[in-house]
């Protein structure tokens, strides 16, 4: 019987094959409580989530909290940004601080890669990450493995284009180790300055020199949105200009397999990274991977909270 | 360390268990009006389609089952232990003043029903629910009777009792492993 | 306090010397280096058989934070650590808290190694006051007051016009400058080196090219002025071509690298190990490997830990927040001997790396075990195994990548000015 090992969730880049088939049939098993009257189970009774924001997130913060709740464990949420993180207090300090109201699992989000592991190294909670610099976004990675799976029915063999700002693309990476591992191939495109060196050795990937190129014969078109913050003035001229070459529409859409999936994790800057008709379409599962957040974020509450098994 | 095992029921034996079931079931329900069957994953799911077939054949209407995992409602999840992995349930009907007859294979402590009962609460509110098991090996922890019972065994806590089933869910035996 | 050391390997490049023999130490000076010497009873006698007896080995790139950050290293604890690393010599950058831009801070650096420090000190003072890369430090003065080079280390001096005229002010005082070879831009924001390990970890990546516009430029500069540049910690295989082909034409550049950037590659910062996050960053196999090359073709004249302590609460946070830098006096020699037993070096050509071409490059008039010159010798054991713990670590700080690690070799005895300042 397949278990789940592992106290913390950072990185789909920790976890095997066994262990994200694991987490995303859990998920397909708890989904249904969502749609129930009683949307609520007793699992995780007594338990603390603490959801500790570094980075403001409304989708995957309240994702998070909802899951917890219909475990029935208490969630609080903390957004150090505008608390004791101003007045100089460093990551350790707070996570000890919390640690003294004796949370069961962390589920933290932090603008410095990496950062969940220097915290699970300090305290004797479960660390989940929801998304660390630009490193690993692990959730969304199931969430977006959930989805697909709903289209196709397996995880094999599919033919996946990422297309955009891979470089600082924590979802990227997550989606690169989670395909991989189960066995599909990734294909990458974006402006140069957006693709990062050896990416091609993370996994099953591709890095193709066009969107069409990517795009070919694609069964899903996953679109990373982009932020001009984080792109600054020395990657891209402008908006404009990258959705001429790297923005989804109906035209180049026609490239990949006829009705493949079109996903995005939010939120979609219409008509940037694709126009409107294509975030409202008929291949648009993009409120689909919305719905699947709180299953498996349901799903990684659960087993982190069953222990250690060594 | 290989247990002894004694089959206490064969494949027959069990089919006639679970047809005698279904007879007792129809008569203290008077039919099989607002009868649904839910049957506890694993075993009890499977069992509770041999009952509901076995009621079809002799009333000749069919009857809803459904199956519910009961992981989420266990009272042990705060032990130490890599949680359980998360079955299906499935109830594609409403319980709202239906007779759920909850049907598992083994009846032990009483903390799956428990559990089960806690779980079918949350899909709404059954008329009544009344228990259907295969065996009944004793120990209770919980004040927790079964209405339809296939086989009382007596067993000593040491002992595990297992109904073994198919490739295609059908019941083959029931054993005793000491 | 007089000293024979006897029946030691004695390798002297200065003087292209390599036997067993006895070394005479008297009144802080050599005076004999023979067979058979005897001294006079009462005189300490060291056992050297077995042992390598080479000039006092020269670290010209250190960070002691004295003044000013005393909380991660200051004078005493830093020269402790640098004899206990088998260094008779240590040159201190000038990025202390005030910077070592006058003549007072300079003074104060000399006199406190003097009276309270465990070996020379040599004070390198800035190229630009305050580090400010702004205008030049009176480098007159700084010489004055015992200065022995000019640097910014931790920072390139980015106004070309300002580097150039600072190389040529600075070669008319006859002080050497010490160039931190670095392109601000594209540092950035990065964290470590620009790779496949910064792609898979998330990190910013600092690439390879940052160091070697930087150093390009250096010695275009050099060229063009016909002035002397000294490279820091050159880290990169770019870096390396540039110096070996502008050596090649004539330009009066030296460099040194770390015993880091022979040793590890950047998958050390796999697990986000901030002991493994230092400026320039760990770089890949194949930068290690050129910087080996550049070692044994003699394109790189030293061997320089740029020893950088940090507080524990400075490194034992996330990955970006981290500060730059590892310690490296006492774990130095181990790694370069390893360069010996690996057959980059000759046990000579690791001496005068570590030794006689700092000296030579610095004009420190040390490094010789000459009848006549001060005393500073340094006692090898290359074949004494030993773990780098924390809690022995002479260095205040113990930012070390090498934790833990099972090293070979050790300076058994430290000789700074004729006195016995160390022994195993």
């Amino acid at each position: 019987m397949a278990e789940f090992k592992h106290k913390h969730i950072i990185a789909l880049r920790d976890l095997t094959k066994d262990d994200i088939e694991l987490l995303i049939s859990t998920a397909e098993n708890m989904r249904d409580i969502n749609c129930r009257d009683i949307k609520k189970v007793p699992t995780l009774r007594g338990k603390t989530i603490i959801n500790l924001f570094y980075e403001a997130s409304t989708r995957t913060r309240t994702s998070f909290e909802i899951a917890g709740k219909r475990l029935s464990a208490d969630t609080v949420n903390i957004a150090p940004s505008n608390s004791s993180a101003t007045k100089g207090e460093t990551l350790a300090d707070t996570a000890l601080n919390l640690l003294a109201m004796k949370p069961d699992i962390i589920v933290m989000r932090h603008a410095v890669s990496g950062s969940h592991y220097f915290l699970a190294n300090k305290l004797n909670c479960s660390i989940i990450n929801a998304g660390d610099g630009a490193h690993e976004h692990p959730s969304q990675g199931l969430l977006d493995l959930l989805t697909m799976k709903d289209r196709y029915g397996r995880l094999d063999g599919l033919k996946v284009a990422i297309v955009g700002d891979i470089t600082h693309s924590r979802v990227a990476r997550s989606n690169i180790q989670g395909l991989t591992k189960l066995g599909s191939s990734v294909y990458l495109a974006g402006p140069p300055t957006m693709v990062p060196p050896g990416v091609e050795k993370l996994g099953d990937v591709t890095v193709c020199a066009t969107m069409n190129e990517a795009l070919q014969d694609a069964d899903v078109v996953m679109m990373l949105r982009i932020q001009q913050e984080r792109q600054g003035k020395t990657l891209m001229p402008n908006a404009r200009e990258y959705s001429r070459y790297f923005g989804l529409n109906p035209t180049n859409i026609k490239l990949a397999k006829p009705n493949a999936m079109i996903m995005h994790p939010g939120p979609i800057n219409r008509g940037v990274e694709m126009s409107s008709s294509m975030v409202d379409g008929d291949q648009s599962w993009v409120l689909k991977q919305v719905e699947n957040g709180v299953a498996v974020r349901m799903a990684m509450l659960y087993h982190v909270c069953g222990g250690e098994l060594e | 360390m290989t247990a002894e095992q004694t089959v206490l029921m064969d494949g027959a034996g069990i089919k006639r268990a679970l047809t005698r079931i279904a007879h007792e079931i129809l008569e203290r329900n008077k039919g099989v009006a607002d009868i649904v069957l839910v049957g506890i994953r694993s075993g009890g799911a499977f069992l509770a389609d041999g009952i509901a077939q076995q009621i079809s054949v002799i009333e000749g209407g069919a009857v809803p089952v459904g199956a519910v995992d009961i992981t989420l409602y266990r009272d042990d999840c705060s032990g130490h232990l890599p949680h359980h992995p998360v079955g299906k349930t499935d109830i594609p009907f409403s319980l709202e003043g239906k007779k759920v007859i909850l049907v598992d294979d083994v009846l032990y402590t009483g903390r799956t029903i428990r559990a089960a009962m806690d779980a079918l609460m949350d899909f709404g509110r059954p008329q009544s629910i009344q228990l259907a098991v295969l065996i009944d090996r004793g120990h209770r922890e919980l004040p927790i009777r079964a209405d339809f019972v296939g086989r009382n065994v007596p067993t000593s806590q040491k002992e595990n009792v297992q109904v073994a089933f198919d490739g295609s869910n059908q019941p083959i035996e029931v054993v005793l492993e000491k | 306090m007089d000293l024979l050391i006897k029946n030691g390997r004695v390798i002297d490049p200065s003087q292209k010397l390599d036997d067993t023999l006895d070394v005479l130490v008297e009144n802080g000076l050599i005076k004999a280096v023979g067979k058979g010497l005897s001294a006079p009873a009462g005189v300490e006698t060291i056992d050297a058989a077995g042992s390598y007896v080479v000039p006092g080995l020269i670290d010209m790139h250190v960070h002691l934070r004295d003044p000013g950050l005393e909380y991660k290293e200051d004078i005493i604890s830093g020269t402790k650590a640098a004899v206990a690393g088998g260094f008779t010599s240590v040159c201190c950058m000038p990025n202390t808290k005030p910077v070592i831009d006058n003549k007072t801070v300079a003074s104060y650096i000399i006199n406190k190694a003097k009276s309270e420090g465990f070996c020379n000190v040599f004070p390198v003072g800035s190229i630009t006051y305050g580090l400010s890369g702004d205008h030049m430090a009176e480098m007159g003065e700084l010489k004055e007051s015992g200065c022995v080079a000019v640097s910014d280390d931790g920072k390139p001096v980015g106004n070309s016009e300002l580097m150039m005229r600072s190389m040529q002010y600075a070669a008319g005082i006859g002080i050497m400058v010490i160039s931190h070879a670095e392109e601000l831009e594209l540092v950035g924001e990065g964290a470590m080196n620009e790779g496949f390990t910064s792609t898979e970890l998330g990190l910013k990546g600092i690439p390879c090219v940052a160091e070697d516009i930087a150093t390009a430029r250096e010695t275009m500069l050099a060229e063009y002025t016909g002035t002397p540049i000294h490279i820091a910690h050159v880290s990169t295989k770019g870096a390396v071509r540039i110096i070996r082909e502008a050596k090649a034409r004539g330009v009066k550049v030296t460099c040194e690298t770390a015993p880091h950037y022979f040793t590890l590659t950047d998958a050390a910062v796999r697990g986000y190990n901030t002991n493994a996050k230092m400026n320039p960053p760990l770089r890949e196999s194949a930068d290690v490997s050129a910087i080996k090359e550049g070692l044994r073709d003699g394109t790189i004249d030293a061997i320089a830990t740029d020893h950088a302590p940090h507080h524990q609460d400075e490194k034992d946070v996330e990955f970006t927040a981290a500060m730059n830098g590892i310690i490296g006096l006492e774990t130095s020699l181990p790694l370069s001997l390893g360069l010996v037993d690996e057959g980059v070096l000759t046990l000579n050509q690791l001496i005068e790396k570590m030794s006689c071409n700092p000296s030579n490059i610095l004009g420190l008039n040390r490094a010789t075990l000459a009848a006549g010159s001060v005393a500073d010798i340094t006692v090898i054991d290359p074949k004494i195994e030993w773990v780098v713990e924390a809690d022995k670590l002479a260095s205040k700080s113990k930012n070390s990548p090498w934790l833990g690690q099972k090293v070979k070799g050790a300076a058994v005895a430290t000789v700074v000015g004729g006195k016995l300042m160390y022994k195993r």
